[in-house]
């Protein structure tokens, strides 16, 4: 079982999309079902092996490593040396993504029974694209963590221009050429790093790379190594996003369906964060140490960025969407800030941001199948026609402004705590950010529910659309209140953080 | 040359030329002899049956050591051998196309186009093997006359008329071009015969020569990447593609392109690798960022132009032209991986090219056009044919998965592992490549979002999805487990024998 557990963790979702395949267009049925039954094998999988590692299971066991490709082998080099291995591993902070992406997956394929069209072709692309975020997170050397990573390309695209609102296709190109050019300068990097050194492994990489006296196949040097590291904050800086380079994602939340917007802010922005503690930090130590300022004023302009457009906006989703960009600039911060809180605060914000932000837009999702729209004016008085409903948005907006008890007031707290350690007057700049965020959320929440009521003869959450609700809300509160299930599997991997600045 | 001595080469290295040779003639036989108004398509199985064995002894002389025969004019080296599996196997996928190809017009010279395709593989085919400057013309000229006639079959059609006077006109100019240049190799050494070349031009260093040798160098390469349709002289490529009928799209496309790589790696690699300039490196080396220079322009060049492209093949003959920049890319930056880069990057190509033009070949004979719309509501007509072609796109976007990705990646690799790195040529090739996206993902829209406009049945005849097969299963095979094409040519050990 051991050496197969992480692929079949990840490619489980396969079995899905070729049963999936065998089924005829129509039957619509059927084909709902086999979709969210598709995700299942990879959340027991992945639930089984958090339950373990909480239990002090060593994780490090289940990583696989297979021979693959072997660009040339040269009598003058290491037999290694150019080869890319198919090898996985995780850590705590992998897991923990992994365990979200499972999580929003099945959720998210639950939310996914209000499509109205082509159901196969959707669940397909859904299950591909789960299988991409998943290889992301448990990828262990760049080629394959690239290959991955342009996986959740091309089903997104597909997703959104096929599946999405109005405007989709624009949305579609406009998400494909930023990622498209992301990925390009993270291509770059991976190449550059694999041709001087002759490994793409990740560890080997950062031996190499934080070792002076290490041996590699062309030199690199320093200004090399300034050069990959911005280039790496660029790549990832399109996927957290990082403003200016925010434009695509407005499209992608406005447009794409609100079952995979879930998936979208929930895991795919995340992916963002992942690849800026992986890479930027890991191998490039030294430099992050450098920039590490510049993050902060970086995460203080998202935060404020977002916070102020997002009170302007006229549609929820948008009010949604520069939510996003403002929670991410949290990330930055904490990030930033290079202190042990900090960090966690910014993993916890990754975290809890996936889950409150899909848990909102799974109510976006509800209320635009009934009221047909999510713009706010056309909105009101949603707390008498749909109680529950806004009850829930009411609470996911609480979660978002950060109220105690939530996951969403533990991550900021400890993003913030890292940032005064370290600079305490963009830090207190940020807090604006913070109230901000209150009046915003409040201001589009509540003219939603309270209010004249202009939409009548709706019914309120009924039958499966509680299980995404309830999972969710109830993940956010136990974030909240017992951060430690967060805090304990991601201790070594911060541990092993801070030693790498120290060295 | 006595009788003696011209039975004692060992011909059977030349064996899959003959074969070619003897089936091209066999073919103009029967053609002259067989009625008129018999359907030719036989003649087609038996050039495709012909290609096949020609491959087959090819795999047997696989492993054979650099043999020359013919004072030197022949040689089979490692380089021959693998370069000339890529020509054979792109001809067979192309022939198997033509055996289907019914335009409305109806193509009334079917016979001449087989057994001219063939001389045109033959031509090609004795490139990749000849050691001396005229053989090697020679079969540039029989490739370069073959495709021209190739071009021209259509004889009534406007477009074709003007695509071969003007894709007539640019080849012979890039002919003269390349001939003047290597006018003056000859003036230097005095000899054709390209190891003698190599080893005169190496011994002697004299700095006034050195300009000399540079325009040689330039007016050859220029000259040379008409075949390639790279810039300076793409500007065939769109129209010629336009004219001509898909089977000689593909032809061209894959085949002659291959060709056109086999010749400048044999000329510049040979000629130049070993001229000592002032400094440590050589001339080649000193003279790479022209090469350099030249495949930035393709790239751009090919890429933005397809954009503004309406009409498939046109869009598909500035991509072509993109692609040849890339593969320029690995030859500019001279690292250890350039051969087996441009191998495995022209493999690639191969299987993801042949496998667009089948599929487009089917759609646009059946709508009599060739504008981009033609595919709208392919996945509803025909759902595996929009998977494949989606398959296909996305290896020429060079997306992970596919063949297209380990043949970016592989050109990668060689260009940042020499020192200094060639980082704005790559990134040139990366935003370039970004840019692709753009047109390539316009054909999914069609496929996919758009609603189907013409709901008659498309025709899949057997032969057209055994080519897609093939090149699915190639692109597919290829992304996935890409060391299966490595170890076919590992046995070469990083074609060391090239300049032996």
């Amino acid at each position: 079982m051991q050496p197969y557990f992480l692929s079949l963790l990840i490619f489980s979702p396969l079995l899905g999309i070729l049963v999936l395949s065998l089924l005829s267009k129509e039957q619509e049925k059927a084909i709902k079902w086999l979709g969210v039954l598709a995700t299942l094998p990879s959340l027991c999988l992945s639930l089984f092996a958090f339950w373990q590692y909480q239990n002090g299971y060593d994780i490090s066991k289940l990583a696989e490593k297979r021979s693959w490709i072997q660009f040339g082998e040269f009598p003058f080099l290491k037999e290694t040396d150019f080869t890319v291995a198919y090898e996985l591993h995780v850590d705590g902070l992998a897991l923990v993504m992994i365990v979200l992406t499972t999580i929003l997956a099945t959720l998210a394929a639950i939310a996914s029974t209000s499509i109205q069209k082509e159901w196969k072709g959707y669940f397909q692309l859904f299950l591909l694209l789960e299988i991409g975020m998943l290889g992301v997170f448990a990828a262990s050397n760049l080629v394959l963590f690239f290959i991955f990573f342009e996986l959740t390309l091309i089903p997104m695209f597909f997703l959104i221009g096929k599946w999405g609102y109005f405007e989709k296709e624009k949305a579609a190109y406009s998400y494909l050429i930023y990622n498209g050019l992301g990925s390009a300068v993270l291509l770059i990097v991976i190449a550059v790093l694999f041709a001087r050194t002759g490994t793409s492994n990740i560890d080997e990489l950062r031996h190499i790379l934080t070792d002076p006296m290490a041996q590699t196949i062309s030199p690199i040097s320093d200004a090399l190594r300034y050069g990959l590291f911005l280039a790496l904050l660029i790549a990832f800086g399109v996927k957290l996003p990082i403003v200016p380079l925010h434009r695509w994602m407005l499209h992608v939340h406005v447009q794409a369906p609100p079952s995979v917007v879930m998936l979208h802010a929930g895991v795919l922005l995340k992916i963002g964060a992942f690849g800026l503690v992986r890479f930027a930090f890991g191998l490039f130590p030294g430099q992050f140490q450098q920039f590490s300022t510049w993050l902060i004023v970086l995460g203080v302009v998202n935060l404020l960025y977002g916070a102020f457009l997002a009170l302007r906006q006229t549609d929820f989703k948008m009010v949604l969407a520069y939510s996003s960009v403002s929670h991410m600039g949290i990330v930055l911060i904490g990030l930033g800030s290079l202190t042990e809180a900090g960090i966690q605060g910014a993993i916890f914000q990754a975290v809890s941001h996936g889950f409150i932000a899909a848990f909102l837009f799974f109510f976006v999702g509800v209320m635009y199948e009934r009221t047909r729209t999510t713009t706010l004016a056309r909105l009101g008085g949603l707390a008498k026609t749909m109680p529950y409903v806004s009850g829930f948005i009411l609470a996911g907006a609480m979660a978002s402004l950060g109220l105690p008890g939530t996951s969403g007031f533990i991550s900021e707290f400890m993003a913030f705590v890292g940032a005064f350690q370290a600079e305490p007057l963009l830090a207190a700049i940020g807090t604006i950010g913070i109230i901000m965020t209150a009046v915003y959320l409040l201001r589009a929440v509540l003219g939603m529910t309270f209010g004249q009521t202009t939409v009548s003869n709706v019914y309120d959450l009924r039958g499966i659309e509680w299980v995404p609700a309830i999972s969710l809300l109830l993940l956010i509160i136990i974030i909240g209140v017992y951060p430690n299930v967060l805090a304990l599997p991601l201790q070594t991997t911060i541990e092993t953080m801070m030693n790498g600045l120290g060295g | 040359m006595d009788f003696e001595t011209l039975l004692s080469y060992e011909w059977g290295v030349m064996m899959p030329e003959f074969i070619i040779l003897g089936v091209a003639v066999a073919l103009s036989l029967i053609d002259l002899f067989m009625p008129e108004n018999r359907s030719r398509r036989l003649l087609g199985l038996f050039a495709f049956v012909g290609v096949a064995v020609s491959f087959v002894s090819l795999l047997s002389l696989w492993t054979s050591d650099v043999t020359s025969i013919l004072g030197d004019t022949f040689r089979l080296d490692s380089f021959a051998k693998s370069f000339k599996a890529l020509l054979l196997i792109g001809s067979a996928l192309v022939l198997l196309l033509s055996i289907h190809y019914e335009p409305k017009e109806r193509i009334a010279y079917r016979g001449e186009f087989y057994y001219l395709f063939l001389t045109a593989l033959l031509g090609a085919m004795m490139m990749a093997s000849s050691g001396d400057l005229i053989t090697l013309f020679v079969g540039l000229e029989l490739l370069s006359l073959s495709s021209y006639v190739l071009v021209a079959i259509r004889k009534k059609h406007t477009l074709a008329n003007e695509a071969v006077l003007k894709y007539v006109i640019t080849g012979s100019i890039a002919t003269a071009i390349t001939l003047f240049g290597m006018s003056y190799i000859f003036g230097f050494t005095g000899s054709t015969n390209i190891k003698e070349i190599a080893v005169q031009l190496a011994s002697t260093y004299e700095e006034n020569h050195q300009y000399i040798l540079s325009l040689a160098f330039l007016l050859t390469f220029v000259g040379l990447s008409f075949k390639l349709a790279s810039a300076p002289f793409h500007m065939w490529a769109p129209d010629v593609y336009q004219g001509a009928t898909m089977p000689v799209v593909s032809f061209l496309s894959v085949v002659s392109k291959t060709a056109g790589f086999v010749i400048v790696l044999r000329v510049i690699v040979s000629v130049f690798a070993q001229i000592p300039t002032g400094s440590s490196n050589s001339m080649l080396v000193t003279l790479a960022p022209y090469i350099a220079f030249l495949a930035g322009a393709t790239m751009m060049i090919g890429n933005t132009i397809a954009l503004r492209q309406r009409n498939v093949k046109r869009m598909l003959a500035y991509s072509s032209v993109a692609h040849a920049g890339y593969v320029l890319v690995a030859f500019a930056s001279l690292s250890m991986f350039m051969f087996e880069a441009i191998w495995f990057y022209l493999l690639a190509y191969l299987f993801m090219t042949i496998g667009t033009f089948a599929i487009l070949q089917v759609v646009s004979q059946h709508h009599d056009d060739e504008d981009v719309s033609i595919f709208a509501g392919l996945y509803r007509r025909s759902p595996l044919m929009a998977i494949a072609m989606t398959i296909f796109l996305l290896s020429l976007a060079g997306i992970p998965g596919t063949a297209g990705f380990i043949g970016k990646m592989n050109i990668f690799l060689g260009a940042f592992v020499v020192e200094p790195a060639h980082y704005v040529l790559a990134s040139i090739m990366v935003v370039t490549t970004v840019i692709s996206y753009v047109y390539y993902f316009g054909i999914f829209i069609q496929m996919f979002f758009r609603p189907v406009e013409d709901a008659r049945r498309l025709e899949w005849p057997p032969g057209v999805i055994a080519v897609i097969v093939i090149c699915v299963i190639g692109t597919v095979l290829l992304g996935v487990f890409p060391n299966i094409a490595y170890d076919f040519i590992a046995p070469f050990e990083h074609f060391s024998d090239f300049l032996q």
